[in-house]
């Protein structure tokens, strides 16, 4: 469905050049839920705007269903991390929603039949008009949320998308995104620096060097496919996993990439 | 390019994180509007008699200061200052001279403000555009407005074209430097939100660019607005045969002292009214924008 190839990207500062990606290979199934860590300041934004068509990469090439992808796909939605930079303020919870339908020229019922579902999914009905920044972080949040489930994309792409809200909010969120994901059956790809979250959340884990970046692990998670808060995170196999992800991230950060386990 | 600094605040609206970090999910949304304590507690007729108390006691020292015998010739009593106003201006004068002044303050207002806003968005936008024209723009701005009269006069006459012109020319300049500011300071996460949802062409420009920008075009429109009443009076006053700059000079002239006060106390009121219509106008426009900075703030 998303498949990486040999993927590149160097930043030219002047006499400088910064290679911030050097070679990401990965493929994402149909229907697939990955999730992607790695240390911070690896190029996990690169990576994405490059997916996503925002940037052009230096070498390599994404491809969305056997589609080069050269500007942003209509078959993408993406979830900023800013949730508070990425919702118009100007326009009402509704309304942000609704807007992507009408550039996909949705005739009107359409539109609101997806934009009540949506909102319904995310527990936003009550409050369809009233305008982001009236709401806490989390329901902006998941405002954003409603919005790309509501684009129907092929895959979402989420940008550490839970990184600005507290503990308790993040948790339901990532209950929320499992649960849409299992629902909806499309392929998300979700950037994290958080490991527990990624473990928690992904069928499959992609661990990434430090920059420049390569792929340095691809873990599979054979957690059930129900997990649930408290249960999945005491579970012997999570522990594990988390171990091993951990320890892949510690010999990232110190530059020696281990082999794979 | 100078900016004109009207934005105070342009990093409290960009970054939109919410003020505190640990913000439980709410039940309730936040109330749409908020009122500033005083507007709250007060009623419409408190209200109004807060706004009237200042001005009223500058009249009454004005009053006594003028009514001591002696006071001057040129410094006549508000009731005479009344009186003249009363006859003026309702009598067939206000069809003379104020409302062909109004029409080309409005006028030229409106034309400016296309300008300004279609230039400033299409320089807001390209970065080549701007660095071409940035410097004769430099220099056109840098030509206070009223200079150009004699030279209006002789292209275009001493009709309406002239003052139109003198007006747009001096009012274009707030509304199309904070038009590329604004356009510039479109935040890039939403810009890249946008493209990723295939908001793209006119559609953009409307529901995002023009929709961001708009708090800094309106405090350049506001910048102009109060330009554009200077102008046209100054526009009046040179080779005029009506309107209101024309009936001031005129009345200054010919010694008709208590009605030369009472143009300027009109020019005074139509300003006052002018910018209480905007702020209804901004209001309504920047309504998101208030709340959602109030909310930052945490009010």
């Amino acid at each position: 469905m998303l498949k990486v190839t040999g993927l590149q990207k160097i930043y030219n500062g002047g006499s400088t050049a910064v290679e911030a990606v050097r070679d990401l290979t990965f493929e994402l199934a149909e229907g697939e839920l990955v999730c992607l860590v790695g240390p911070s300041g690896c190029g996990k934004t690169t990576l994405l705007k490059c997916i996503a068509g925002l940037m052009t990469p230096t070498g390599g090439t994404v491809e969305l269903a056997g589609e080069p992808v050269l500007s942003p796909p209509p078959g993408m939605a993406v979830v900023f991390q800013e949730y508070g930079r990425s919702l118009f303020p100007w326009m009402s919870v509704r309304a942000n929603v609704e807007l992507p339908l009408k550039e996909k020229k949705l005739p009107r019922a359409r539109r609101e039949e997806l934009v009540t579902e949506s909102l319904e999914a995310v527990g936003l009905t009550a409050f369809s008009d009233s305008y982001p920044w009236q709401l806490s972080g989390g329901m902006q949040q998941r405002v954003a949320i409603a919005r790309a489930i509501a684009y129907e994309p092929q895959v979402l792409l989420m940008d550490e998308p839970f990184a600005a809200v507290d503990a308790q909010t993040r948790a339901d969120l990532e209950d929320l995104v499992r649960e849409i994901w299992q629902r909806l059956g499309v392929t998300v790809l979700f950037v994290t620096h958080d490991i527990d979250e990624a473990v928690y959340l992904g069928e499959r884990v992609l661990v990434l060097s430090n920059s420049p970046t390569v792929v340095q692990d691809d873990v599979t998670v054979d957690l059930p496919a129900e997990r649930d808060q408290l249960g999945t995170r005491q579970d012997e196999r999570f522990t594990r996993l988390r171990a091993r992800v951990y320890a892949q991230i510690q010999q990232a950060k110190k530059g020696t990439a281990p082999a794979p386990a | 390019m100078s900016r004109p600094t009207v934005d105070e605040d342009r990093e409290t609206t960009r970054e939109t994180v919410p003020a505190t970090p640990t913000e439980q999910e709410s039940p309730v949304a936040r109330p749409p509007r908020r009122r500033t304590g005083a507007a709250r507690a007060a009623g419409p007729a408190l209200r109004t008699a807060h706004v009237l108390l200042l001005p009223t006691v500058l009249v009454g020292v004005y009053w006594a200061f003028t009514a001591q015998p002696g006071a001057g010739f040129y410094t006549p009593t508000p009731d005479a200052i009344a009186v003249a106003f009363a006859e003026l201006w309702f009598s067939e004068r206000f069809f003379v001279d104020v409302l062909p002044s109004l029409g080309r303050l409005l006028v030229g207002f409106a034309v400016a403000a296309l300008i300004g806003i279609a230039l400033g968005t299409l320089l807001g936008l390209d970065a080549r555009v701007r660095a071409t024209v940035e410097p004769v723009l430099e220099f056109l701005r840098a030509i206070p407005p009223p200079v150009l009269v004699p030279l209006m006069i002789m292209l275009a006459g001493i009709d309406d074209g002239m003052k139109i012109m003198v007006i747009v020319f001096g009012c274009v300049w707030p509304i199309l430097l904070n038009t590329v500011e604004g356009v510039r300071a479109v935040d890039p996460v939403l810009a890249d939100t946008a493209r990723c949802y295939g908001v793209t062409g006119t559609t953009r420009l409307r529901v995002l660019v023009l929709r961001s920008a708009s708090p800094q075009i309106m405090a350049g429109l506001r910048l102009s607005l109060a330009l554009a009443i200077i102008l046209m009076v100054i526009s009046e006053m040179f080779a005029s045969s009506s309107g209101l700059g024309f009936a001031i000079v005129q009345f200054q002239r010919t010694f008709a002292i208590p009605e030369m006060w009472a143009g300027m106390v009109l020019l005074g009121i139509m300003g006052f009214a002018l910018s209480s219509l905007f702020e209804l106008v901004e209001g309504r426009v920047l309504g998101w924008y208030r709340g959602s900075r109030a909310a930052h703030r945490g009010e």
